[in-house]
């Protein structure tokens, strides 16, 4: 009979996906909050897991006329002691006025859904922005690459493309008949034993194959191809990612943890933007090295504070490895704000001089004890030297942080879109 | 049993296409017949557990316009999926022709079996001959009107803009309960008519187009104040229940693709009004007839001891019924009531007692089970049926009770009636009542205008047992109706004796007139 069966389930799926879309676009402030509050809960290295939120439902739902209250009569199943005009209690929670039954109206205050890694990330690091992006913007393209485009009928004999020319050359001889040179050597064999009559015949069919095959070249000047090059700006799509720590006595376990998320989510936010992405790290006490990940963070180290030697070591790596034109640098500088007190010199030289010339950005981070109140902090010898710095105009990001949880509003401050005023400032 | 293995449709739990064509064709043969089954054409689509969520956020339709809210649900729905709140169904059924039914593709040869036989045969019978869906609702229609219309609102999006839209959308959805013609008119619903209509409409709008009509003076404004009120309102169709009827061709600010629009979402409420009021009659059709179907194929030989099993299973799973102080329960499971309805008529036909004879005389012993049933199906919604034939047997096996919560009174809940020879007709009149549309939604019409004055909207909400709107909800939606007819609105809710009890007013944000 007409029973018609489909096999749908290779039509493709997320037919909602467009609904979802315009679901997280219209809820973009809350789904932002929640994010933002979720992944101040979290450690960092889940900071990009995605996974599920919770809004308030109020901002999403749909009003409907629905009414409450008033006379309620229900017919119910399981009647076991009940009989006509016993008189029940009513429930403690319901307060008498239209108390609600559960599964009855709104009962939850919060509507949880997953995100996507994606959808998470992008709403974590949408409203962020670098500082001064926009001047660098010009700067980005300023290098040219060559790409190919296609094939030329001129260029240079060392640009010319011997597949394409050739597999011309076959196609015009095809179309034009050119004689095979089997077919040639088959009739010059029956040429060896043949009658005299076919003799003539075969001589003169020899003339014309050979004739034919002089007139159709087997490759000619119009079948020559050239690959095409074109030149195009290219953007830069490294950066480097300069991260300084000091390492002297004074840091305590607990302001390298800080320093460290710092850095991971300023990672996280440079891989997102650029295609390769390297780091550096320099940990100095006295003097700088440049040490792996796990030497930085955990290795041993002690000797006194000069924050010029880090700076500089980062300045020889630059000059010796980035250069500036093809790398996009960044670097973010954690201390808790010790510096010897003749070391304040050189190092302001440093980094206006050398550094903050060639960085996109330059941030500093102050790192204090747990439990302390980063408007308590005495300003540092750092703090105090740098402060200075950015009132005569030096491009400098500073903050200071205590706990964990203020990293990420900190990260976000740092990056935030500025205003106009701002930028212009 | 018999002999011939062959006989079976399938071993085990696997199935393939082959498998499915010849339960579908075991099934036809029971549904046609035996139980003499008047179904659509077929179609069975089979899909995955993301196919059936995506079903889900769009009202289990095929194809739908594009919305945030079914986003929202979508998400809702995939994050308790995902949790194990919830469970897929097995099957959906679209009310159209072909008639649509949804596998879902991890169900067993067995689950399959069930679904179809409940799908294709049950509920489609149901679809094709109850009155409510034949009055209703136009299933060769549907799936192109859906077509339609996500074509049309996309094309307003493109036109308009994606936010007016949304506003208008929005707006509507809030009204969509109210959206709904309950008295049948003059003619039955041509969804293929009505989208040719729209597509003539925009084209005739489009040629006769002349920016000479802006320039044409319009004079002097019609004397509107003289037009007494009985006459008003009888031109403007008053008191009117169907809100979005009501601004759809009277609305003074709409844009003609608003009109529209409102014209598509209270077409699909409309189409959809028969199922919620036949929650219990349809299932409990599609439930008799798959129980009907699957016992034959057991007798048949062509279900296995073993298959036969799993299926009695999955079924009493369907038709439980948690009684009120489990925690499981939340009202009445229509399944459940509806299979125990059709059981209990069947029963009451065949094989009646004399209690029976009392109270069904019409039915009692007339021998021709089938027959009542088909005529049941066809005839009834669920507040009569339940009023016409819920027995007395049943009310005790339910052991049902009747409960009144008064809030006034202060002693407690009263229990009313029980299930004993005094409660009876007062039970099946009370369970009968929450079955009737009347009672469920809230009764709100337009009463006047005021067309002389500023225009004000007004409408008023006949309260019926103190029950009144939720205040936060009713403003948010009143604003959405001030939006869309662009002058101020005001609601007023009183008793059936007249008295005001609360009176509501909002003034319209600029968005409508602007969108």
């Amino acid at each position: 009979m007409a029973i018609h069966i489909v096999d749908r389930r290779l039509n493709p799926g997320s037919k909602s996906l467009e609904n979802r879309q315009r679901f997280l676009r219209r809820a973009k402030a809350l789904v932002q909050g929640a994010v933002k509050k979720s992944s101040q809960e979290r450690d960092i290295k889940d900071v990009l897991e995605g996974g599920e939120v919770s809004v308030p439902i109020d901002g999403m739902d749909e009003p409907r006329f629905r009414r409450e209250g008033g006379t309620r009569d229900m017919v119910l199943p399981g009647n076991k002691k009940f009989i006509e005009g016993d008189v029940l209690p009513r429930p403690s929670g319901g307060s008498g006025k239209g108390g609600r039954q559960a599964g009855e109206g709104d009962s939850e205050d919060t509507f949880r859904f997953v995100l996507s890694r994606e959808e998470f990330v992008d709403l974590f690091l949408d409203d962020l922005e670098l500082p001064d992006l926009a001047k660098r913007k010009l700067a980005e393209v300023e290098s040219q690459g060559i790409r190919r485009a296609g094939y030329s009928t001129s260029g240079s004999p060392a640009n010319i493309s011997i597949s394409r020319t050739v597999s011309r050359a076959l196609a015009r001889r095809v179309a034009l008949r050119r004689p095979r040179p089997e077919a040639l050597a088959e009739l010059e064999a029956e040429l060896e034993n043949c009658s005299e009559a076919r003799r003539v015949e075969i001589l003169a069919e020899i003339e014309a194959l050979k004739s034919k095959i002089k007139r159709i070249p087997f490759i000619d000047p119009i079948d020559i191809r050239y690959r095409r090059f074109e030149t195009v700006p290219k953007p830069v799509a490294q950066a480097v990612m300069f991260c300084l720590m000091d390492v002297s006595g004074s840091m305590t376990e607990h302001m390298k943890d800080l320093a460290k998320r710092f850095y991971m989510l300023l990672y996280v936010f440079l891989k997102r933007r650029y295609r390769h992405v390297e780091i550096v790290f320099i940990r100095h006490t006295d003097r700088a090295e440049e040490v792996d990940e796990q030497t930085f963070f955990y290795g041993p180290a002690s000797g006194g504070t000069l924050v010029s030697s880090a700076l500089q070591a980062m300045h020889d790596i630059v000059r010796t490895r980035f250069r500036p034109a093809d790398w996009n640098i960044y670097a973010a500088q954690a201390s808790d704000g010790d510096n010897s007190y003749a070391d304040g010199e050189v190092t302001g030289r440093l980094l206006t001089d050398m550094i903050l010339p060639v960085s996109q950005f330059f941030a500093y981070l102050e790192v204090g004890q747990e439990h302390g109140l980063s408007y308590e902090m005495p300003n540092s010898a750092l703090w105090t030297l740098y402060e200075g710095l950015r009132a005569n105009g030096a491009p400098l990001s500073m903050r200071k942080v205590n706990e964990r949880s203020e990293i990420f509003p900190v990260f976000h401050d740092l990056f935030q879109r500025r205003g106009p005023q701002e930028r212009t400032a | 049993m018999m002999s011939a293995t062959d006989q079976l449709l399938f071993r085990g739990a696997d199935w393939d296409f082959h498998t499915l064509q010849r339960i579908c064709d075991a099934c036809e043969q029971v549904a046609k017949d035996e139980l003499k089954l008047d179904v659509y054409p077929n179609q069975i689509e089979v899909i995955t557990a993301e196919q059936m969520l995506d079903a889900y956020s769009s009202v289990g339709m095929p194809l739908f316009y594009k919305h945030w809210s079914f986003g929202k649900h979508f998400a809702f729905q995939e994050a308790s999926y995902r949790k194990g709140l919830m469970g897929l169904a097995y099957e959906i059924v679209i009310n159209s022709s072909p008639c649509i039914s949804y596998l879902m593709e991890e169900n067993t040869a067995t689950m399959q079996t069930l679904v179809i036989a409940h799908a294709a045969f049950g509920h489609n019978h149901f679809f094709k001959n109850n009155y409510l869906f034949k009055q209703w609702t136009d299933a060769d229609g549907i799936l192109d009107y859906l077509e339609f219309a996500k074509r049309y609102v996309a094309h307003c999006e493109e036109r308009h803009g994606r936010l007016a839209v949304e506003h208008t959308l929005d707006a509507a959805h809030a009204l969509m309960s109210h959206g709904i013609d309950r008295y049948p008119g003059k003619k039955s619903l041509d969804l293929r008519a009505e989208e040719k209509r729209a597509g003539r409409r925009r084209a005739h709008e489009e040629a006769a187009f002349n920016d000479l009509w802006r320039t044409v003076p319009t004079g002097p404004a019609k004397t509107s104040a003289i037009l007494d009120v009985e006459r008003r309102r009888q031109m403007l169709g008053l008191p009117q229940e169907n809100l979005l009827y009501f601004l759809e061709k009277t609305a003074p600010r709409l844009r003609p693709w608003q009109r529209e629009i409102l014209r598509i979402v209270r077409h699909i409420a409309q189409y959809f009004y028969p199922q919620s009021q036949t929650k219990v009659m349809n299932e409990g059709t599609a439930t008799y007839v798959h129980y009907r179907i699957m016992n034959r194929l057991h007798q048949q030989g062509r279900l296995t001891d073993g298959n036969f099993l799993e299926f009695l299973q999955s079924h009493t799973n369907v038709v439980f019924q948690p009684e009120f102080d489990d925690q499981r329960y939340s009202g009445f499971n229509p399944y459940a009531l509806g299979f125990a309805m059709m059981q209990d008529i069947e029963r009451i036909v065949t094989d009646p007692e004399a209690e029976d004879h009392e109270w069904f005389p019409d039915i009692a012993g007339k021998g021709d089970a089938m027959g009542v049933l088909r005529d049941v199906w066809a005839n009834y919604r669920d507040e009569s049926f339940i009023s016409q034939f819920l027995s007395p047997r049943l009310m005790r096996q339910f052991r049902m009770f009747h409960l009144h919560d008064d809030p006034e009174d202060r002693s407690g809940i009263l229990v009313d009636a029980i299930h004993n020879e005094r409660g009876y007709r007062r039970l099946r009149r009370e369970l009968a009542r929450q079955y009737d549309v009347g009672y469920i939604d809230a009764n709100i019409e337009v009463v006047d205008v005021d067309l002389a004055g500023d225009r004000r909207l007004m409408l008023r909400h006949t309260v019926v047992k103190g029950a009144q709107l939720s205040e936060a909800d009713t403003k948010r939606v009143l604003q959405h109706l001030a939006d869309l007819w662009s002058y101020d609105v005001s609601l007023v809710e009183s008793d059936t004796s007249g008295t005001v009890l609360k009176e509501y007013v909002a003034h319209p944000r600029s968005l409508a007139a602007a969108a």
